[in-house]
């Protein structure tokens, strides 16, 4: 057997193995992830000013260029795996991620796609952000706008994030922190080390300075401090997730998505031709993006728009995870996807919800195939919003289909991250755009999936960690 | 507390302990009310059935630290000490009745021993000690006072009271728990730059957080003392390297009220930073258990349930399963008899458990 390949804890530049690891085998290849005490964390940040300082002292210009090049390594390179020399290409990433995490092989590399997008597009990610700003903005903070002189300063000294373990595609979020200078600290997802070390892997080879760079796979008592050692920070995470952070304002949750398809009266007739695009939307990466469609409402004809998506979700059959068919994933832990679906048969005994796919999949919706353990998709049908199964979420694709009338369907939603209706409706559109439930709106029949790199993604990131504020009087030194 | 007997010497030495001890507490002239009543009531006399250590484990039910709530502080007092006030020492209490036991000399003797363990330099005889831990009704504040005279110093104390911090953390009120622990080591600090402190006596997450503050290098610090919560062997190596810098001697400890103090055996470099505990034997004796079969050892290097037996003339607790898990470790040269290593809450990686609050 190949010695272990040790994955160590990065300490804003110091590369360091803890005596306490997760272990785990990857085709025979063991790995071991080097975990970092809560004070190890708390007594690194102190030195974050040094981390900004190295990110400072290089022009923005300089670091965008740094990120398109590390876009490419990170896609195409081979990358150190761990702390002892070896390398890690492309094809081996893929296939550890699939085994650590159960993604197909075929998502793994449309995230890596995704992530590579992310950071190849990164001058149109951070105009997005900046709305157009010069990048001369992060060298200064002072740029001149229609004869104004405007001011920005960074609100933190880093960007603390804990990362999910459910698609590698959510590091793209934290990304644009670097090229604002900002340093990040990070706790990966106990089932996804390898995106982030790699990511920052490709970054420091591309040119990033090593210091501004933490990895600290911990424990929930790391994570916390990492939350509240930072200035600003991002969370991943469920409800519960959310109500613990929520009181505290430099943390930016990010929960469930209860990502919804709202169809107007004016699509009625169409929605035939968007069946594809609807199912796209719940079953897209397996079904585990928190942007994924979870609730699909209509004012009438529910029970066909229901069946004609049950049909087409139930042919959805689990594959090999280098089946380049493959959309569903194996979950990483096969007694989540029990627990997940004893939790569906226990709600589908409150009246008013009927699993449409189970009637057309070919087996049970626990499948047991190709050495994993799936989910197969389940669609919903449900009499009202109140359902304990209409306006959820799970990490496999799984949607309910209600009947509502349009006019009350935008108080009804509740808080959705991405909310696609099918309208050309001037009036209802003007009603969407006002409505404070939705943080992401695509008007027209797209899928909730859609991404536009000029666009956030969740809450703005520059926003978050920059703050204008009025600056007067002799600037000749600025 | 270390000792020169053979393991076999020391066997027999417990099981010489344990019939001594046995007649002590079963015996009407000199035992306490609560177990002279406890035999009457299950029918044996344990004078007559145990001869040795291990048919404790074979007679005894295990104890029920229910009853420390329950029963008032005073049955548990040996008819001999009838005429001496006791002091009382509580554990637990966050929410409700806390545990309740008696004491009059054991927190000396577990001390003194202590200190003789580590000899005159570890922790510098003669100069002051603080304290930095939950005072109020435990045990550990007056024994950390003695240890500090015992070795020819005083001692300043900074309290913390961890029921508060627990009922904190259990309401969600994450910041106001930070905040008291930022009010505690305020203290701690302002008593380490203005007085002469050369030993401590803290948990190990207040340290890191008092280390964060200053280095304790520099403030004089020659020794630490620590005891309270979990330290996994890359814990212990950050405390040695990172919170002392590799320059003040670390004393890790396990122990409890009902307990004293088991001492650690000094880290070797075959150990990697894995701490093994010795409990003061004879008069407490740990045994690691099968969690499922508590009447059976685990073997050797192995993860069970930590159970405990105390047995001095004060108090007798016979095979109570502690809320910890270790692993059994073999005999060693400081300590004839068996260690738990690693010690951590138990059934901690398949419960969420708060612990390390403080």
């Amino acid at each position: 057997m190949n010695s272990p390949i040790h994955i160590p804890i990065l300490r804003l530049g110091q590369s360091y193995r803890s005596l306490d690891t997760i272990k785990f085998n990857v085709s025979g290849q063991p790995l071991e992830i080097s975990v970092a005490n809560s004070g190890l964390i708390r007594r690194d940040l102190k030195n974050l000013p040094k981390s900004g300082a190295a990110l400072r002292a290089i022009p923005c210009e300089t670091l965008v260029g740094y990120m398109e090049k590390a876009a490419e390594l990170y896609l195409h390179g081979n990358l150190p795996w761990g702390d002892d020399g070896r390398l890690q290409s492309p094809d081996d990433y893929a296939a550890a991620l699939s085994q650590l995490t159960g993604l197909p092989h075929s998502l793994g590399r449309s995230n890596m796609g995704k992530v590579h997008a992310a950071m190849s597009n990164i001058r149109a990610v951070i105009a997005g952000l900046t709305r157009r700003m010069p990048l001369g903005l992060f060298d200064t903070g002072v740029i001149r706008q229609d004869g104004l002189d405007v001011n920005f300063f960074p609100q933190t000294d880093s960007l603390g994030v804990l990362l999910p373990s459910n698609s590698p595609g959510v590091n793209s979020l934290w990304l644009p922190a670097l090229v604002m200078k900002i340093p990040v600290v990070l706790k990966p997802g106990r089932e996804d080390p390898l995106t982030p070390f790699r990511l920052i892997q490709a970054m420091i080879t591309a040119g990033f300075p090593r210091e501004a760079f933490g990895f600290y796979p911990t424990t929930h008592d790391g994570g916390d401090q990492l939350l509240f050692g930072t200035g600003r920070a991002i969370a991943f995470g469920n409800d519960t997730t959310l109500k613990k952070y929520a009181p505290y304002r430099h943390i930016q949750v990010h929960g469930s998505g209860r990502s919804k398809i709202l169809i107007g009266d004016d699509y009625l007739g169409e929605w035939p031709k968007h069946l594809d695009v609807i199912v796209n939307a719940i079953s897209a990466n397996g079904g585990r993006s928190c942007i994924n469609c979870s609730s699909v409402l209509i004012s009438r004809d529910r029970d066909k728009l229901a069946d004609a998506l049950a049909r087409k979700l139930a042919a959805i059959e689990p594959l090999a995870r280098d089946d380049p068919a493959a959309i569903l994933c194996g979950f990483a832990n096969p007694k989540a996807a029990k627990a997940i679906d004893e939790r569906l048969e226990e709600l589908l005994k409150t009246p008013g919800a009927v699993d449409l796919t189970a009637k057309y999949r070919s087996g049970p919706r626990v499948a047991e195939l190709h050495g994993q353990t799936f989910l197969r998709p389940t669609l919903i049908v449900c009499d009202d919003l109140n359902h304990p199964l209409a306006n959820t979420e799970y990490g496999f694709p799984f949607a309910s289909v209600l009947q509502v009338p349009q006019e009350k369907m935008i108080d009804q939603i509740g808080e959705s991250l991405v909310v696609s209706a099918f309208t050309h409706d001037r009036e209802w559109s003007a009603d969407l755009m006002t409505s404070t439930n939705i943080e992401r709106l695509n008007l027209g029949p797209y899928s909730t999936m859609r991404v536009q790199w000029e666009q956030p993604h969740e809450g703005n990131l520059f926003e978050f960690l920059y703050r204008r504020r009025a600056l007067q009087g002799d600037l000749v030194a600025v | 507390m270390s000792s020169k007997l053979t393991p076999a010497q020391a066997q027999t030495a417990l099981d010489a302990w344990t019939r001594k001890m046995i007649a002590w507490h079963f015996s009407p002239a000199t035992g306490c009310d609560y177990w002279l009543k406890w035999a009457k009531a299950a029918g044996w006399d344990p004078r007559k059935e145990i001869k040795c250590f291990a048919d404790i484990a074979k007679k005894f039910p295990h104890f029920d630290d229910d009853v420390l709530r329950v029963e008032l502080p005073e049955r548990f007092v040996p008819k001999a000490y009838a005429k001496r006030p006791y002091n009382v020492f509580e554990t637990g209490g966050t929410t409700g009745m806390p545990k309740q036991r008696v004491g009059w000399d054991d927190y000396k003797t577990d001390y003194e021993e202590f200190s003789d363990h580590y000899g005159p330099n570890f922790f510098p005889k003669g100069t002051n000690w603080l304290m930095v831990g939950p005072t109020g009704p435990r045990r550990l504040r007056l024994a950390v006072e003695h240890l500090a005279n015992y070795r020819g110093g005083s001692c300043y104390f900074v309290d913390l009271d961890p029921r508060w911090v627990k009922r904190l953390i259990g309401m969600g009120e994450m910041a106001m728990a930070r905040k008291y622990q930022e009010h505690v080591i305020d203290q701690a600090a302002t008593i380490m730059r203005h007085r002469n402190i050369s030993c401590m006596f803290t948990t190990p997450r207040l340290l890191e957080n008092l280390a964060e503050r200053m280095s304790l290098v520099k403030a004089g610090l020659k020794g630490v003392f620590v005891g309270g919560t979990t330290m996994t062997p890359q814990y212990v190596r950050f405390v040695v390297e990172e919170v002392l810098e590799g320059k003040i001697n670390f004393a890790p400890t396990y122990g409890n009220t009902l307990m004293g103090l088991a001492i650690s055996k000094k880290l070797t470099k075959a150990d990697k930073y894995s701490l093994t505990y010795y409990a003061p034997q004879p008069r407490a004796t740990l045994r690691i258990v099968n969690p499922d079969k508590p009447e059976e050892l685990m073997p050797y290097n192995e993860y069970g349930r930590v159970e405990l037996t105390t047995m001095t003339k004060e108090f007798f607790v016979p095979r109570f399963l502690e809320r910890d898990e270790a692993i059994r470790r073999p005999p060693c040269d400081e300590f004839p008899w068996d260690g738990v290593g690693d010690v951590r809450p138990f059934q901690s990686l398949t419960k969420t458990i708060i612990e390390g609050v403080y």
